[in-house]
């Protein structure tokens, strides 16, 4: 099969050199081969089950708590500023 | 521009997505504080709208309520089931790469508004989503950064999305007013556009004047932050795409920029194809099933809307379509209007009177009580009631006994004719409103 | 006997009898740590300095008179779970330097409950396997054969346990996580009912999956660690709101004779040393009263592409937030099975194949857990091998592209259904390695697999078994 591996991996925000890509690729494929197996179960009539836990309407009321302080917020991130986190820019015009 | 050829050869096609904050106390899936504007940045964060690894949502159970309610208003039908998604892009401000929203199953769709000359525009859906935190581009050292506040994160929005069913600006911009009216009216959130509380996003394009078919193209324009920009972001648009026609090519499909400024819209970075979010179920937040019992609650607990309350304004009390419109525009003048009309029935001070005086004196409802009104109108019909010479005397009498008052306007201490006013007030004993004694006062002043 | 020997139950009897203190136990464990990690390789943090106040403050409790579950017991906890202002990495380079700002609920707990905790055990980076290889911090390594692998992803923990450097251990299983490596090290391995303990401030790897758990010297260990770390918690909107039980009470109480099924498909391309020592351990659960009665259970080999399916399509979204500009490494700093799980999970779910992919595994996931719940009409537990081989040598898992999802295939299903199952040494192979058997039960019986597990281990003594180190 064929498989956009370049594609997959812009999507998925992977920056990959040709060589890994290459070898994701076929071990992707692979994987996909074995995968395959689900096609030998019938499935038309069956419901999808996204949540095992059979719970629904689980939601909280709207009062507010403490949050983090800024210091707490930003203490992990490589690079601060004024109390904003900072990233390079990404052009969009 | 000649917006002739316009209709003659093309018609827009116009479908809009707004998005609205909702003013909950809490975020969408936490307990930090929604109350972002003008803070410090990164104050209002926790583990989950900041998406460290971990952490879990918990959906709002106000947000929900009123997402339905505006779903409701609206009249869509209520999704007897609905969940959440997980809407997946790369970008700074989306800190789990992430953005919970809905997507197979909204908690509403199929409704509509009808706006004048019957007019409907349907609406295709409405759900429930978290905002973005917030970018701001600044040059550092030298270096082009965006700085990033991640105090907007998690605030919940609900997105509106109609059918391409638009003729024109004009609709549109209709639309959105009466929009922001009926969320107003639900006391769900205060959409201010130029707060960033409500975002509009119109996709346009051009059809043959004969055709069915909706055209192969569509342009999103973003970055329009208020009604009256939405009109001429739409009309530039349109003649800019029209052009585009017109050579015989077919206008890109992509994203534009509006810039208030220039006030054209500019193309951004195109993306070669249509983003893939590779929507799922959210694992993490079980789905909504709502009885048919509590729907009907929800419907109960809204209250009357603009549409139906301009009508029974109309019937009830027969003043004017136009009275009747203006007086609806806000709830709280609309009911201030009402508990008025009881009281001044007390007083036989009918209905239209009332909307006169609200509608003319531009009376500010927030700083006074229907019944402060009432005893207002009563005071300056009492006017009529007496006699012109009796005023005229009291008046002369009050300016005779206070010759320093006198003097002291005529030098220049405008706040002296007051003086004249109470004293006359004092003896005319609410028989006249203090307005036409102050009214008849300087006429008297100024011709000394 | 060394303090470090102790189990949960023993230890607590010695501290409230005042024949030791915490701080003695707790530098009979750090001791007993310093002289094996070289070896083995469980901790990726050693928390000394916190772990001898915390046994300091333990003891002025314990003297007081105060009572709770584990007061004074070190403790190993898996780095995944979040530790306010203790580093946490899930043994990935991308969190290498992460410090979490808050604890996960099971964490709260856990401190609530008194422990020490020693520090935070190795695994799978980001879980993402059965062998602890993947670590990218290097290999925790089997107490029983140091060239030999501990299974994963709660590899560390397992060693922890195993190895007597803790006296219990916090882990977690997405698909055999707990129940595996306990197998492999021949420890006790609980996984509970999804749901019934709280994944907040657990690095998620498959959100629908993912299930904290207790790794422990002995089963009434296990019922007492579920104790402390069940619940409903409002932080995550997947637990259960159902009331927890007394585990260890009904463990020990229950007395009814149960019927056990068996299918032959979790019996297909096992180990026939491990087959022999399960049929053993069935036989004398027989001798106890037990029925054991054939049953026909949807094939684990299908378990296998849907569990694959689905866990790696929600790792690929869970890893999204992985950017390198809120915290951690950026994505380039991903080790090979994350990239290679991502690159699944992002194919499988993008357009125009998920409904071929991950709405296909989701039906099939419905037939699983139906298969189950018809099952549960005819048994009360489900008994088989906890995994099809026992510990593998160093390198197995290299540069194979399913080498967890294939070595947790006896697994899968219960995880794939959300019930909860637990793994028991049953045994020990020609070449000294541990064998163990897995019990699964209905959702929330955990009081029902903990028992039947018990029964087995008062009339057996491969927990006395301790490796040569």
């Amino acid at each position: 099969m064929e498989i956009d591996i370049e594609h997959v991996a812009k999507l998925a925000n992977l920056p990959l050199d040709k060589r890994h890509m290459e070898i994701l690729g076929e071990q992707l494929t692979e994987t996909l081969l074995y995968i395959d197996r689900l096609n030998e179960i019938r499935t038309e009539k069956v419901e999808p089950t996204s949540q095992v836990t059979g719970l629904t309407n689980i939601i909280r009321d709207d009062t507010v708590s403490d949050s983090l302080p800024q210091e707490a917020a930003l203490e992990n991130a490589p690079e601060t500023y004024n109390g904003y986190i900072v990233v390079d820019a990404i052009f969009e015009e | 521009m000649n917006d002739d050829t316009l209709t003659t050869t093309y018609r827009p096609v116009i479908g809009l997505e707004v998005h609205v904050e909702l003013s909950t106390a809490s975020k969408m899936f936490c307990r930090c504080s929604s109350d972002y504007f003008g803070q410090d940045p990164n104050t209002h964060t926790c583990p989950v709208c900041l998406g460290l690894p971990g952490a879990l949502p918990v959906p709002n159970k106000k947000a929900i309520e009123g997402c339905i309610m505006i779903g409701l208003a609206l009249s869509c039908e209520i999704a007897l089931f609905s969940n959440f998604d997980r809407k997946h892009y790369f970008y700074p401000d989306l800190p789990k790469g992430y953005q919970i929203s809905q997507y197979q199953s909204p908690f509403a769709q199929k409704g509509f508004i009808m706006l004048s000359n019957n007019k409907k525009i349907r609406i295709r859906r409405v759900h429930m989503e978290e905002d973005t935190g917030k970018l701001l581009h600044q040059d550092l050292d030298s270096r082009a950064v965006s700085l990033i506040d991640f105090n907007r994160s998690g605030v919940p929005l609900v997105e509106i999305v109609t059918e391409p069913d638009f003729d024109d600006a004009e609709q549109v911009k209709e639309y959105l007013q009466k929009l922001q009216q009926i969320i107003r009216y639900l006391n769900v959130a205060t959409a201010n556009p130029d707060k960033g509380e409500m975002r509009f996003e119109p996709n346009i394009s051009l059809r043959k004047a004969n055709e069915k078919d909706l055209p192969n193209y569509k342009v999103e324009v973003k970055n329009i932050n208020s009604f009256s920009f939405v009109e001429r972001a739409i009309n530039y648009e349109l003649r800019r795409q029209s052009s585009i026609l017109e050579s015989g090519e077919t206008p890109t499909q992509e994203t534009r920029g509006w810039d208030e400024k220039r006030h054209i819209t500019v193309g951004q970075r195109s993306k070669e194809e249509a983003m893939d979010y590779r929507y799922f179920p959210e694992p993490d937040i079980p789905p909504f099933r709502w009885r048919t019992e509590e729907i009907d609650e929800f419907r109960r607990a809204i209250p009357e809307l603009p549409d139906e309350k301009k009508a029974r304004l109309i019937q009830n009390y027969h003043i004017t379509d136009y009275d009747a419109e203006l007086l609806t525009r806000e709830r709280r003048l609309a009911d201030f209007f009402e508990e008025a009309v009881k009281v001044g029935q007390g007083h036989g001070i009918d209905p239209k009177t009332i909307a006169n005086v609200l509608i003319n004196k531009k009376i500010d409802v927030e700083t006074t009580v229907p019944a402060e009104l009432i005893k207002d109108i009563v005071a300056s019909r009492k006017i009529e009631a007496i006699d012109e010479t009796e005023l005229q005397a009291i008046i002369q009498e009050a300016i005779t006994n206070n010759p320093k008052a006198v003097e002291d306007y005529k030098k220049g201490k405008t706040n002296a004719v007051m003086f004249l006013v109470g004293a006359s007030m004092r003896k005319l004993k609410g028989k006249a409103s203090a307005e036409r004694v102050k009214e008849l006062i300087l006429a008297y002043l100024d011709a000394i | 006997m060394q303090l470090y020997e102790l189990t949960i139950s023993e230890a607590r009897k010695g501290l409230e009898e005042k024949k030791f203190s915490s701080s003695e136990l707790t530098s009979a464990c750090l001791e007993r740590i310093k002289s094996v990690e070289p070896k083995l390789h469980a901790f990726v943090t050693l928390t000394e300095e916190q772990a001898l106040q915390q046994a300091q403050k333990a003891d002025f409790l314990l003297g007081s008179g105060e009572v709770r579950p584990l007061l004074g017991i070190p403790i190993s906890i898996k780095d995944n779970f979040c530790i306010n202002g203790i580093l946490t990495t899930a043994s990935s380079n991308v969190l290498r330097n992460f410090v979490p700002p808050y604890d996960a609920t099971v964490v709260r707990r856990v401190n609530e409950a008194g422990a020490v905790s020693l520090g935070k055990t190795n695994m799978d980076a980001f879980a993402h396997g059965s062998s602890t290889e993947t670590s990218d911090f290097g290999a925790s390594r089997n107490p029983w054969n140091i060239e030999r692998l501990p299974g994963g992803s709660s590899g560390g923990a397992a060693v922890s346990v195993a190895a007597d450097e803790a006296i219990a251990a916090v882990g977690s299983e997405t698909a055999g996580s707990i129940r595996q490596p306990a197998a492999w090290c021949g420890v006790v391995g609980l996984k509970p009912t999804y749901g019934r303990v709280s994944r907040y401030g657990v690095i998620a790897m498959a959100s629908s999956l993912d299930s904290p758990g207790p790794i422990t010297k002995s089963v009434e260990d296990a019922a007492l660690m579920l104790e402390v770390l069940a619940g409903h918690d409002p932080l995550d909107a997947t637990t259960s709101p159902l009331p927890t039980k007394p585990y260890r009470q009904l463990m020990k109480e229950k007395s009814e004779k149960v019927t056990i099924g068996i299918s032959d498909d979790y019996f297909d391309g096992v180990d026939p040393e491990i087959v022999s020592a399960v049929q053993n351990a069935l036989h004398e659960l027989e001798r106890l009263g037990h029925k054991v009665k054939k049953i026909n259970l949807f094939n684990p080999k299908y378990a296998i592409a849907v569990y694959t399916i689905l866990q790696r399509s929600e790792v690929s979204s869970n890893l999204a937030r992985y950017d390198g500009i809120r915290y951690g490494f950026g994505r380039d700093a991903f080790g090979e099975e994350a990239q290679r799980r991502i690159m699944l999970g992002t194919y499988s779910l993008s357009a125009g194949y998920y409904d071929a992919y991950y709405a296909k595994a989701e039906k099939v996931r419905t037939l699983i857990v139906e298969d189950f719940a018809k099952a549960f009409e005819e048994v009360d537990v489900v008994i088989g091998p906890t995994s099809p081989s026992t510990a593998l040598p160093l390198g197995s898992s290299k540069n194979h592209p399913m080498f967890g999802e294939i070595a947790d295939v006896l697994v899968e299903p219960s995880t794939i259904a959300g019930l909860p199952g637990i793994s028991i040494c049953c045994g020990f192979s020609k070449d000294l390695l541990p064998i163990s058997m897995q019990v699964i039960g209905p959702y929330f019986m955990e009081d029902l697999i903990l028992n039947v597990a018990y029964q087995y281990e008062q009339v057996t003594d491969w927990s006395n078994r301790k490796p040569n180190l």
